[in-house]
């Protein structure tokens, strides 16, 4: 599902170079349960930029569903994005004047899916957040407001999720329930990567892959917890 | 289906800032509106000049005596005009149907113990015809008192009203600069210009004026009539070539006398009155300019506040083209909301101009086109830039930005 190669992304900041990404390999295989982990400034989160299609390496190959990434204009990384991807923020990262359903629509629009509410609607069932359709963010807790985030990413039946410290702003409590939710969506076979720092997190996936300067470090198979 | 979609939510934001969306649609209210007053103005004074100024007669040709130069400087008007003149171009002259020489000059008149200071015109017989009078009262002279010089007079009705007053004026006799002059006729009113008002006057046989109250031997005006305005080319010209053999110019010489047809003189002064109406437009057409600067700026500042909803978008896959359209959208809502509600000022404006003012107002439809196009085209153009740079956001920066 996904393929990666060599894959490095090197800034320039003025005269100096900066390595974020020293070019890393891996794969990941559909319906699997990934965690990348790593302290920050580690290259996770420039990673997960390129895993989302929402920047281009600057060598090395990134292949998503054998599609090959790194020579894709602008609005062709906007339609893969659309398409094959699912965003979950830490700070969830709903527009605020749109109601859940609204927000969860947003994808399938850009999209230009057919019966996009009624699609809409289904996501939020899945999360279990059909009765707080009408409502806007504005009026939904931390946890509500994440469950319909995760809903806009999994309306698309996108390719893999990628949740950037989806627990991040959360009580342990809800943190524990989203989780749980990640643990359903996996069963049903949805594949997953989760950019995160903490251990405990990190420990509920079913690979993880830990980072530091830019390169692979370890990239284990885990024991999963019960949650 | 998208692009209703982008509509409901550019809807929606101006909606959520309605006061800002109010006051960035007034510069283009401002604008609409005053364009369209404006130009209405500029056009209700046109029509209605023109108008007065063709009950003058439009179908006539008038021969004013030239000027003098020495060595190509104008040194003054010289008395080259000539009642023999007039008479040769009416018996010389075809496609003609009146001649009427003219002397003129502003005199004292007065009726009892009433005076008044008035134009005192001599004419010809046919200057009632030529010049578009018609009789309230009595009769025109005839050819036969012009000849002989007879001391009669018709008056203009608003000399009727200022000096008479309510007395049937038809016989009564009035004394031009001390000379005394039998009324025979009154004639209707034309209404007034401005700057000139032609029931202000009396009028009296050329000859009469010449001999015994100006004492002067040439004439100031001959008004000549064409029987269709299509042949008033051929008449000038007729009349240019008989002027100049009667006044010995030699070819390669200058004329000494003028000759203008009235749908010239009418032409240049509607192209004026345009050009009065292009001005008014134009100025208003800035304020409109600034509105859609107003808008430009309003613009930046929402994208700059929705950076962070852009990068949503974006990440969600929302395509350059998409974002650009939204805000395009909005910028475009807001000139169509601005030039609509404009509108309706516009046409209020000029209503009230006209009921209180007095000034004849005309709201074209091109006028109204005109502003309404305009400033939906400001929408787009000053809408672009915003709008450009929004949809040209890194969408990494746009996630992150605070």
């Amino acid at each position: 599902m996904i393929e990666v190669e060599r894959l490095a992304k090197i800034y320039q900041i003025g005269e100096q170079k900066v390595t974020a990404l020293a070019g890393v390999d891996f794969s990941i295989d559909k319906g699997e349960f990934v965690a990348i982990m790593g302290p920050s400034g580690s290259g996770k989160s420039t990673l997960m930029n390129l895993l989302g299609c929402l920047d281009l390496p600057s060598s090395g190959v990134y292949r998503l569903e054998n599609l090959d990434i790194q020579g894709l204009k602008a609005d062709q990384l906007a339609e893969v994005r659309n398409r094959r991807i699912g965003f979950v923020f830490q700070n969830f990262n709903l527009l605020p004047r749109a109601t859940a359903q609204e927000n969860t629509e947003l994808p399938l629009l850009y999209g230009r899916v057919p019966n996009a509410s009624q699609i809409a609607l289904e996501a939020l069932e899945r999360v279990g957040l059909s009765h707080r359709a009408k409502h806007k963010p504005t009026e939904l807790s931390g946890g509500e407001r994440q469950r319909v985030a995760i809903a806009r990413a999994l309306v698309n039946r996108p390719a893999i999720i990628l949740a950037d410290e989806p627990t991040g702003n959360l009580d342990s409590i809800t943190g524990a329930e989203i989780m749980k939710l990640f643990h359903d969506l996996n069963r049903e076979s949805v594949t997953l990567i989760l950019v995160t720092h903490e251990p405990e997190i990190a420990q509920q996936a079913k690979r993880i892959i830990q980072m530091r300067d830019g390169k692979i470090v370890s990239d284990e198979m885990n024991e999963v917890m019960p949650c | 289906m998208l692009i209703w979609v982008l509509f409901k939510m550019a809807l929606r934001s101006l909606v959520t800032h309605k006061l800002r969306t109010f006051l960035t649609a007034l510069g283009i209210i401002i604008g609409v509106a005053s364009v369209i007053s404006m130009i209405s103005i500029g056009e209700g004074a046109r029509l209605q000049t023109l108008n007065t100024i063709s009950k003058f007669g439009t179908n006539i040709i008038s021969i004013k005596p030239g000027q003098q130069k020495s060595r190509h400087v104008t040194t003054g008007k010289v008395d080259t005009l000539t009642l023999d003149d007039a008479n040769f171009i009416e018996n010389n002259t075809p496609l003609i149907t009146g001649v009427a020489a003219q002397v003129y000059r502003s005199s004292q008149l007065k009726f009892e113990n009433k005076n008044t200071n008035t134009t005192v015109r001599g004419t010809g017989p046919s200057y009632a015809r030529v010049a578009n009078f018609t009789l309230d009262r009595g009769r025109y002279f005839n050819d036969e008192e012009v000849r002989s010089a007879q001391r009669v007079c018709v008056v203009g009705s608003t000399v009727l009203k200022n000096i008479f007053e309510g007395i049937n004026p038809l016989g009564k006799t009035i004394k031009v600069d001390g000379k005394n002059f039998l009324v025979i006729g009154v004639t209707a009113s034309k209404g007034a210009l401005s700057w000139f008002d032609p029931d202000d006057q009396i009028f009296i046989p050329v000859t009469t004026a010449q001999k015994r109250v100006f004492g002067m031997k040439h004439i100031q005006s001959i008004d000549v009539q064409a029987a269709k305005i299509e042949d008033l080319e051929i008449i000038k010209e007729d009349i240019s070539r008989f002027l100049r053999q009667r006044h010995n110019i030699l070819e390669g010489q200058e004329d000494d006398f003028y000759v203008q047809n009235s749908s010239e003189f009418l032409n240049s002064w509607g192209n004026a009155a345009k050009t009065f109406t292009y001005l008014l437009g134009g100025i208003a057409g800035i304020s409109l300019m600034v509105g859609g600067i107003g808008i430009m700026n309003i613009m930046l500042v929402s994208v700059t506040e929705r950076t962070r909803e852009i990068g949503i978008r974006k990440a969600i896959g929302a395509k350059k083209k998409e974002i650009l359209q939204q805000f395009l959208i909005e910028s475009v809502l807001i000139s169509f909301l601005g030039g609509g509600i404009g509108i309706l000022l516009g046409i209020a404006i000029s209503r009230i101009v006209s009921n209180i003012g007095g000034w004849e107002t005309i709201v074209s439809t091109q006028s109204i086109i005109l502003a309404f196009g305009f400033s939906v085209m400001i929408g787009v153009f000053f809408g672009f830039y915003p709008a450009n740079k929004a949809a040209n956001l890194n969408p990494i920066d746009a996630l992150r930005y605070e």
